[in-house]
Parts: structure tokens; sequence; C-alpha cells
């Protein structure tokens, strides 16, 4: 089996296959999502790849009118802004993304506790994928 | 917690700071030089130059801000202190606030007697959205900047969760821009010098001088409401939810306490300091607090031997109108998830119980990122010297600053005392 190291570089890789993954700890069996190649529980390095269910729940959230670079690039502004949040997924570590299926001109309508399900995202450009989440039907 | 205790006593024995603003055609190194000259004017009994041992710079981003880096040493040689060593320190918007905890530690150590510290940022020079991705530089850029988050973003999101736990609406975040504006407007270094109700005037104004219909805002709140007055840059935060962008420096002379009666009448002895960092704010179980600023606040209270009601005046890190809420409850200023009725009964205004932002904040004044933690302590300067004007809070013995860098992975807190 292919061996891929604990960082970000493997971390997207996997999210152009459309698997969002993180790293099991193997000595205390910590959970991390982003991967990371040292435990900070434990200080063990001995990581195992692990594919998330990508279920969540939406714990934070905005809805971006003045965006990077990158997201103006991809077609965002005032008029048409942007909501990136962070999700608790259901295996216990959050992470950011991208929120899509929610209407950013109307932030009201986005609740916190919202459920989400991960999705992948590709820009438009050659950049790869992101990772984003949607609302579960 | 263990109590940490500094190896000797340090005092601030003086204090300069250029406004804060757009300065065109003026680098960093320019606006240091005149930070420098007022702190030196600033010495009640004089300062020789050639004293002062040690330079420690924050400074966040010259390296993007103006495609200068390595800016200590020529911060030294532009104020006549090289071949000194001169170290630049880099925590985000935190730089300066870390900046003077190195010089306090160098001179407490006692490796060195007489130290200057400084802060500077000049932001102004690049396009908004440069400077929108520069600052975004101080998140994680391969797990958080990709999801589209800016820094009005991040606070945006504490203000999302913040509001979803206690209930907060976002009129508590704009009473603290109508407070902070107040306070700026009595500060003749400030960005802003006018009130919201100043602004709306001119505003008014405007349209009457173009033939407009004129706004028929009720008061500061319906116009903090109006998107075309107060447009959103990343809900809930608004315009004037954020601190601008900025050019500025501030400048301190730190020495150790056996010399101050050589240098001042007035010092400020620095009786508390403390500093944590922070994991990205994805990874935090709560996102209603900043950790890293509890445990500064716990370190620099355990080191001083004060509890946060000894506090008559506080400056802390309000990037973002929310952060301001959330200080003033990491701080222990207010229980946490009253902060924001706190500052809508008043209790944190100039005449209030416990006065915070002072100066104006980062919202007023004004944030050149690296120079602010270094210019909060200019106010703190002035208000236990009595110094502060129009906007002196009565007979301030104990001050407090508080320095946020990023979303809260560095946060620096320092406590001062007037003995006199």
């Amino acid at each position: 089996m292919e061996v891929r190291e604990h960082n970000g570089t493997s971390f997207y890789s996997y999210l152009a296959e459309e698997k969002l993954m993180g790293s099991r700890c193997e000595s205390c069996r910590a959970l991390h999502v982003p991967p990371r190649p040292l435990c900070p529980a434990c200080y063990g390095n001995e990581m195992s790849w692990e594919e998330m269910s990508g279920i969540g729940e939406l714990i934070a959230f905005t809805t971006v009118h003045i965006g990077t670079n990158a997201m103006i690039a991809a077609g965002y502004d005032r008029n048409n802004p942007y909501c990136a949040g962070i999700v608790r997924l259901r295996e216990g570590p959050a992470i950011s993304g991208q929120i899509i299926g929610v209407d950013p001109s109307d932030p009201e309508s986005i609740a916190v506790g919202t459920p989400l399900r991960a999705t992948f995202l590709n820009r438009g450009d050659d950049s790869g994928n992101f990772l984003a989440f949607a609302p579960v039907d | 917690m263990s109590e940490r205790r500094l190896g000797r006593g340090v005092a601030v024995v003086g204090a300069g700071m250029t406004k804060f603003g757009t300065f065109p055609g003026r680098a960093t190194r320019d606006l240091f030089v005149d930070a420098f000259q007022e702190m030196r004017g600033s010495v009640d009994r004089g300062l020789d130059p050639a004293d002062i041992e040690a330079l420690y710079i924050g400074n966040y981003s010259s390296d993007l801000f103006e495609k200068q880096g390595h800016t200590a040493p020529i911060m030294a040689d532009w104020v006549g202190l090289a071949p000194r060593p001169a170290t630049r320190i880099e925590d985000a918007c935190a730089s300066s606030g870390v900046a003077f905890r190195e010089g306090l530690i160098a001179v407490a150590s006692g490796l060195y007697d007489i130290v200057l510290v400084g802060g500077i940022e000049k932001m102004s020079d690049l396009p908004t959205e440069q400077v929108t991705d520069t600052l975004a530089t101080a998140g994680d850029a391969i797990y958080e900047i990709p999801a589209g988050f800016t820094f009005p973003g991040f606070y945006a999101a504490m203000a999302t969760s913040y509001m979803a736990r206690y209930g907060a609406t976002p009129e508590a975040f704009m009473h603290v821009g109508i407070k902070n504006h107040d306070n700026g407007a009595r500060n003749d270094k400030a960005q802003f010098g006018a009130r919201i109700s100043d602004i709306m005037a001119s505003k008014r104004a405007r349209a009457e001088a173009k033939g407009r219909p004129l706004p028929d805002w009720a008061d500061e709140i319906d116009f903090l409401r109006d998107e075309r007055a107060n447009p959103t840059i990343a809900w809930p935060m608004r315009l004037f939810d954020c601190s601008p962008i900025s050019d500025g420096a501030a400048a301190l002379l730190l020495v150790a306490e056996d010399l101050v009666p050589s240098f001042s009448d007035r010092p400020l002895h620095i009786i508390g300091s403390g500093q944590a960092s922070d994991v990205a704010l994805h990874d935090r179980s709560d996102l209603t607090s900043i950790r890293a600023a509890k445990l500064a606040g716990d370190q620099a209270f355990a080191m001083a031997g004060l509890s946060p009601h000894d506090v008559d005046v506080a400056e802390v890190h309000d990037c973002f109108t929310i952060a301001e809420i959330i200080a003033t409850e990491d701080l222990g200023f207010f229980p946490i998830g009253e902060g924001g009725k706190a500052v809508e009964d008043g209790r944190t205004a100039l005449d209030g119980p416990q006065p915070v932002n002072t100066s104006g904040g980062l919202k007023s004044k004004g944030h050149p990122v690296g120079a602010s933690g270094v210019g909060q302590v200019v106010e703190i300067w002035q208000q236990l010297r009595g110094e502060a004007g129009d906007r002196q809070v009565a007979d301030a013995r104990i001050g407090l600053t508080h320095n946020v860098g990023g979303t809260g992975q560095t946060c620096v807190v320092h406590i001062f005392e007037r003995r006199l």
C-alpha cells in the first residue's frame, strides 16, 4: 500500500480523491483532523490514516463579503458573498471549510447547529479540491 | 499554575508614538524616528540615547506590506543606535506586546539595564485586497485560509458562536464601536478623531450639499444597522466593527528599577506579565473565549498579586468589536457571556466602573498591527501619569494591556502600577 506522510500535501491529495482523512495515533488512539505527524497528546509518531464519515455540525460561520484574493478569483465579491465555517465532525475533531448549499446573502438564515455533510469543491482552476460542507438533506 | 516572578524590577520611564493613520510616502523607519523622538522627550530627567543597550522591535509583516525584511537593525540605525543588538519579534498583531515582554525579560534577567522597545507597521501602501491576504497569513495557510477565512471572517465566526451560546445580538458589538469612537475623538493620536454621531452628521451634510435625500437614521445604532452606511465585511462584522488599515510606530524605554531615579519622577512599574499560545481556531473546544488570553491574564494577575477589579484602566485588543467583549470576559472584568451587556450598560465607558480602551482602542485609534501592543502601553503611560487630557480616568493607579496575535494563537498581558 502506498505510504503517505501525515501532512497537508497528503490531506489535499486525499481530498482530490474525495476522501476526508485524519490521522489516528497508534499509541493513544487520539484522532487528529487535520492530519499531523506527531501526536501532541502522547508524542506518539506512529499514525494511521482513517477516513472520516464527513458528517458533522456547524459550530461557527461567517458570510464573507470582502474575501481573500483566491476567493475573489473564484468569482466571489460583495454582491456574491460566500460562507466559511467551522464544522465539528461526528468523530470529534473540528475543521474549517467553505459552507455551500446555504444562502450567504441571508446570513440570518444560516444557523449554528446545522447538520452538514462533507463535499469536495473544485473552484474552477487546477488547484485541486477544497473541503466544503453542505446541509444534510 | 506556578507563580512566576521577575528576576528584578523593571519600569517604563519613557513612551512615545506617532499618530496612527495613513501616511503616504513615509516608511516605517520615518515613523519610528518620530516615535523615538517623542519617547525621548517624555523621559522626565532626559535620556542620552548612547545609554540604550539593546532594541526589541515588534513588526508583523514589513516583508509583505513594504517589501522590507530584517527591519530591526534598520530601526537601530535610523535612531543612531547601531551597532547595538536589535531584534525583531513577529507574533502577528501581538508582535510588539511580545517585544515588550522580551525587553522586560532582558532587563529583569540582569543582562541589560536600559532597553528600547518599539513597534512598527506600514500597511497603507498595499491595496485593501492585498492587505486582506497579508493579514490572512497570520491564520493557518494550509487548513484555514483555503476555507475562505479572512481575519474579519475569523472573528465573525467567533461572534456567531458567541451569539448562539449567549443570545447576544449584533447591537452589542455596535456599542463597542460607538464607545471606542467616543474615546478616540478625545485622542489626538487616533486615526478616527470622530464619534459615530459626528460621522453621521458629516454624511448628512454631504447628502445635503449634493442635493440627495437626507438619511433618516434615528440614532447611532440605526446608522450602524444601515447596510449602505455600514456595509457587511464578514457577517456579523460590519465596517464599523473592524479596526482600520493603519500606519504607525510607538516606542518605550525600559530600565532596571534601581536606575529609575536618574530617569523618571513618575515611572510605570511593570508588576505583571503573562503570555500564552494556542492552536488553530477550529482545533479549540470553545470559540467564545480565547484560552491564551485567559492564561496570560492569570499569569499576569498572579505575578502582580492583583485581581481584575483592581485594574483602573485597560487597553484590550479590539481588532474587531467582538474581540473586546471576549477580552473583557477572558480577563475577568465580567462573567462569561456578560461582556456584551456590560458594554451596552456603559460599564466599560470612560466614566464607567471599568474603563476599557480609553485611547479609542484599535477600532478608533488605529491598528498598525506590529505597533499596536506598544501603542497600548503608551496609553497606559499617559493614564497613570495623569496626562490623558479629556479622556483621563480619575486617579488611575493600575493599568493593564492585553494584546492578541491572530485569532488568539498568541496573547500577552501586562499590568502596570503607579506608586507615587
